[in-house]
């Protein structure tokens, strides 16, 4: 098997706002053999210019790709947004030629140029398809049989499918299964792959409530103990924004909201300490 | 989308949705036949009285671009994609919303505040946020390796090449969009 090494595309949230996914993450992936290289002078993936100026977006997530291209690695993304970004770009300068050539002429700005050589993944992909799930179980060292949880994906990692098409959007299991692999249950709940709402959040409030709201009760209604992410902006929405919801709508969730390193990491045996446990807005009372 | 009025000929512009058909995205917006699925199966319709996917691509079909490009609630889709996955005429009403925002940005100088922002921001040091000192220590006291830097030059290249900077030193802003 040839090395598993990647650039980490850390993007702009996690380390702006949430250092316990970076944390946690960094632990799994080095405990699973995954070497992880920093990414040099990378910028924001894109994505939040896209609703201002796609030609923006698609050059700024071309340029990422070039600096890839130029290490000759494939690139490992944390944030469904930044995974979405570059992976979208990258299949659209491989097959539509007229948006290429004026990216190209972008990128020239720079002297840079795009090939097309490189592959970009989210880190559920790596985990699922990569470092796969034998190999996973095999560093399970205190699965957590007592413990129910619920995943949120997130839409990025899969929407719209023809860009990403590496899970069911409409019954996605990789997520799914790579929890079972620490010994918890995951339980199904409806509205599984219903947006968290986060992206909106600047112009409206109300809406995104709204639909963490949802979420946040149709976990607890199945008995959830917590929720796993693999998605800083979810994450927030559903961590950093809980009590705010909570307050709206005058009800109470008190749904420890995990990155699935987290999760995966305590399976392994890492302190909550080494996770970044603490960092949480709702602290997790099960472990 | 905000109120219902009645259509006026003279409001209709029979070349929008060939203008619309030339964008990225959007190349198949006279294919709407307004069944209607993108419109129950957004999460924002749900709670909006104003956002409704199956009525942006009719108003775009109907030539009403000016209605369009004033209308603020074309900034409340999250990007889910479930319109565009569902589409069975492979419209992508999400891609055409987009491509109506970028329209917005560029014709009528506007965008949500929080946009000029993360721009401003991005522009000034690759990160959409600006990160403060207490955060780079504190990556130093969890044994967090230094957060790269960007090239800066290059950033301000390609927002100058795909003429965003002027865009971004002239646009009005406003800040909330009711649901």
């Amino acid at each position: 098997m040839s090395e598993m090494k990647y650039l980490l595309f850390m993007g702009c949230t996690i380390p702006y706002r949430l250092s316990s996914y970076e944390v946690s993450a960094r632990k799994v992936l080095n405990n699973l053999g995954v070497k992880l290289v920093e990414m040099p002078e990378f910028n924001c993936c894109g994505l939040p210019m896209d609703i201002v100026n796609h030609d923006l977006m698609l050059t700024l997530s071309a340029r990422n790709i070039c600096i890839a291209e130029r290490e000759g690695l494939n690139i490992l993304a944390l944030c469904n947004g930044c995974f979405s970004t570059l992976n979208e770009t990258n299949k659209i300068l491989k097959e539509d030629r007229e948006t290429r050539e004026k990216v190209e002429k972008y990128l020239a700005e720079n002297n840079m140029s795009y090939k097309g050589t490189i592959d970009v993944k989210h880190l559920v992909h790596v985990l699922a398809e990569d470092v796969g799930y034998e190999k996973i179980k095999g560093t399970v060292k205190k699965p957590l049989n007592q413990v129910s949880v619920a995943q949120h994906s997130g839409c990025h990692i899969l929407r719209p499918s023809k860009y990403v098409g590496r899970d069911d959007p409409e019954n996605p299991t990789m997520l799914k299964n790579l929890i079972k692999l620490t010994g918890a249950q995951c339980l199904n709940y409806a509205g599984e792959t219903e947006c968290c709402g986060n992206p909106i959040i600047g112009v409206n409030e109300e809406i995104p409530f709204q639909l963490a709201r949802e979420k946040l009760n149709n976990v607890k209604a199945v008995g959830a103990q917590a929720l796993i992410t693999v998605c800083p902006f979810c994450h927030v929405m559903f961590d950093a924004n809980q009590s705010r919801i909570e307050r709206a709508f005058n009800e109470k969730y008190n749904m420890p909201v995990l990155h699935y390193t987290q999760l995966l990491g305590l399976a392994m045996g890492f302190t909550q300490e080494e996770l970044g446990i603490s960092e949480l807005r709702v602290k997790p009372t099960i472990f | 989308m905000t109120e219902s009025k009645t259509i006026k000929n003279d409001e209709m512009n029979p070349n929008f949705k060939y203008e619309m058909s030339k964008i990225p995205g959007a190349e198949r917006i006279m294919l709407c036949y307004q069944c209607g699925t993108c419109t129950a199966d957004c999460p924002i319709s749900r709670f909006s009285d104003f956002y409704k996917p199956r009525r942006i691509a009719r108003m775009v079909q109907f030539g009403l671009k000016d209605r369009l490009l004033s209308d603020d609630h074309l900034w409340l889709c999250s990007t889910c994609y479930a319109c565009v996955d569902h589409c069975p005429q492979n419209v992508e009403p999400a891609s055409i919303v987009r491509a109506l925002r970028n329209m917005v940005v560029k014709e009528r100088n506007k965008m949500p505040l929080v946009s000029r922002e993360l721009a401003t921001s991005l522009l000034k040091s690759g990160y959409i946020y600006a990160m403060p000192e207490s955060r780079l220590k504190r990556r130093v006291e969890q044994g967090l390796p230094p957060l790269p830097k960007t090239n800066v030059k290059e950033i301000e290249r390609i927002f100058k090449v795909t003429g965003f900077t002027s865009l971004l030193e002239n646009a009005k802003t406003f800040e909330k969009v009711a649901k």
